[in-house]
């Protein structure tokens, strides 16, 4: 159910890394545990996160979660649309992302996990 | 009571179109029965008892010494000297204690914590009485609002309450805890082609907050009074004597300093209960209730403010995690059915 060309992050946001470059997302577990997606906070383009940083916050009816960087380096992009129309992130969780990332930190994501592992983490 | 089923959102559109299914045999329920249990409970309550009728219920507040609230409760007169409270949950030992205490030297008046002796569904939405009309033979359409009577539905004795906490038309059933679920199987399975599908406490604080329903323990308690809370129109203010009149008098003569007010969040973030409130820059008071309506797709909340800044129109301002954002004071409800 996770999608394999996908690395996932034990605080559940899924990143597609393509060369130096991270797309990052909260994965279907986390639309999930959050329900109804009603607002998206993001950073500005330019913004330099260190791996752990809270880069934006998303709130569901019930709760606010903070969202945290997969991963060192700059935001490039930031997916504004999605922001407009939040409830994606519901609908189509592992196609709603929310930012791009130049990845800065070395072998970062080595300590990603892939979807077999991340499966395994969120089996309750 | 879970927090969602199918989703809040969903759930509470379905409750708003359709109608939605809630089980909130957590309430609370003490009975109030002698041939003194009108004066006790006049005592004990704010509003007016002696203007029900058997049959007839009455929003109302148990009130301290100091005119703020034991809690908030429904007044059920089931005969002429027996009374029925339903009351929040988390109050129940709380309130049987303080009421025990209350009237103890009123006459023959007794109160009994029934609670364990019900189960209550609340079947809420425009589609609600139809539903339920196939499951019984009472009339519904005769139950006014505000109002109940007994009978049997799915074949269980109940007593059917034309009340609620959306803001929705529908029915409250008090249901011996042994045959809950039979009724409410029924209940689903006679709702389905009308779309009713259950519903969880988050959809119940949406719908009611748009409603502008105040909640125990959010929007009003111990510290805040039946006139602050601008519920002044569950005070029988022409009752001679019950606890905290004194103090609710003089208050309704000199004005209150701060009253709760709906608000409407005018940047785009969600104010949530406890977050700071902020009027020319002071800090002010705190938001007490605040979301993300489904229904109204806007971020609304109440809050307490001081008097001056408590009109529709004013501009304040909230801090959301360290942001500051604007909101507007708005009439309440937010929501009202047929508009």
């Amino acid at each position: 159910m996770y999608p394999q060309d996908l690395k996932y992050t034990k605080d559940h946001e899924w990143v597609r890394i393509s060369g130096t470059e991270a797309r990052v997302g909260i994965t279907d577990y986390a639309q999930k545990q959050l329900g109804d997606v009603v607002y998206l906070e993001l950073p500005e383009v330019g913004r330099q996160l260190s791996k752990g940083d809270v880069f934006g916050t998303i709130e569901s009816v019930k709760a606010v979660s903070e969202l945290y960087a997969p991963v060192s380096g700059e935001v490039t992009e930031v997916n504004r649309a999605l922001g407009e129309k939040p409830e994606a992130v519901n609908s189509k969780p592992h196609e709603s992302w929310m930012i791009v990332m130049r990845v800065s930190g070395n072998g970062e994501h080595d300590e990603l996990l892939d979807a077999t592992q991340y499966a395994e983490l969120t089996k309750s | 009571m879970p927090v969602e089923y199918s989703g809040i959102v969903d759930e509470h559109h379905a409750v708003r179109s359709r109608a939605g299914l809630f089980d909130v045999s957590h309430m609370g329920e003490i009975e109030i029965a002698g041939r003194d249990a009108l004066k006790a409970v006049q005592h004990i309550t704010t509003n007016d008892a002696a203007r029900l009728s058997v049959g007839q219920v009455q929003y109302s507040a148990l009130p301290t010494p100091n005119g703020t609230f034991v809690d908030d409760v429904l007044t059920y007169r089931l005969a002429d000297e027996h009374f029925m409270l339903v009351v929040n949950a988390s109050n129940i030992m709380k309130d049987f204690a303080w009421i025990n205490s209350s009237i103890a030297g009123l006459g023959d008046a007794v109160a009994v914590n029934t609670s364990s002796r019900y189960a209550l569904l609340a079947l809420q939405g425009p589609a609600a009485r139809d539903v339920l009309q196939t499951l019984t033979g009472i009339n519904l359409s005769e139950i006014k609002y505000y109002w109940f009577t007994t009978g049997e539905v799915a074949g269980v004795r109940v007593t059917v309450s034309r009340t609620g906490y959306t803001g929705e038309d529908g029915y409250e059933v008090f249901v011996p805890p042994a045959s809950a679920e039979r009724v409410w199987d029924a209940i689903l399975t006679a709702g389905k082609a009308a779309g009713v599908i259950p519903a969880g406490l988050g959809a119940r604080d949406t719908l009611r907050l748009e409603a502008a329903m105040r909640l125990y323990g959010n929007d009003m308690d111990e510290t805040t009074t039946v006139l602050e809370a601008d519920l002044g129109w569950i005070v029988g203010w022409k009752k001679d004597e019950f606890i905290g009149a004194d103090v609710l008098r003089r208050q309704k003569q000199e004005g209150v300093r701060r009253k709760i007010a709906g608000f409407e969040v005018l940047d785009r973030a969600i104010a949530r209960h406890g977050y700071d409130v902020y009027v020319a820059g002071e800090k002010a008071g705190v938001v007490t209730s605040g979301t993300q309506t489904p229904h109204l797709k806007k971020a609304i909340g109440m809050a307490y403010l001081p008097i001056e800044a408590a009109t529709p129109g004013t501009e304040f301002e909230i801090d959301v995690r360290g942001r500051r954002v604007k909101a507007r004071v708005v009439p309440m409800p937010f929501y009202k059915r047929g508009q």
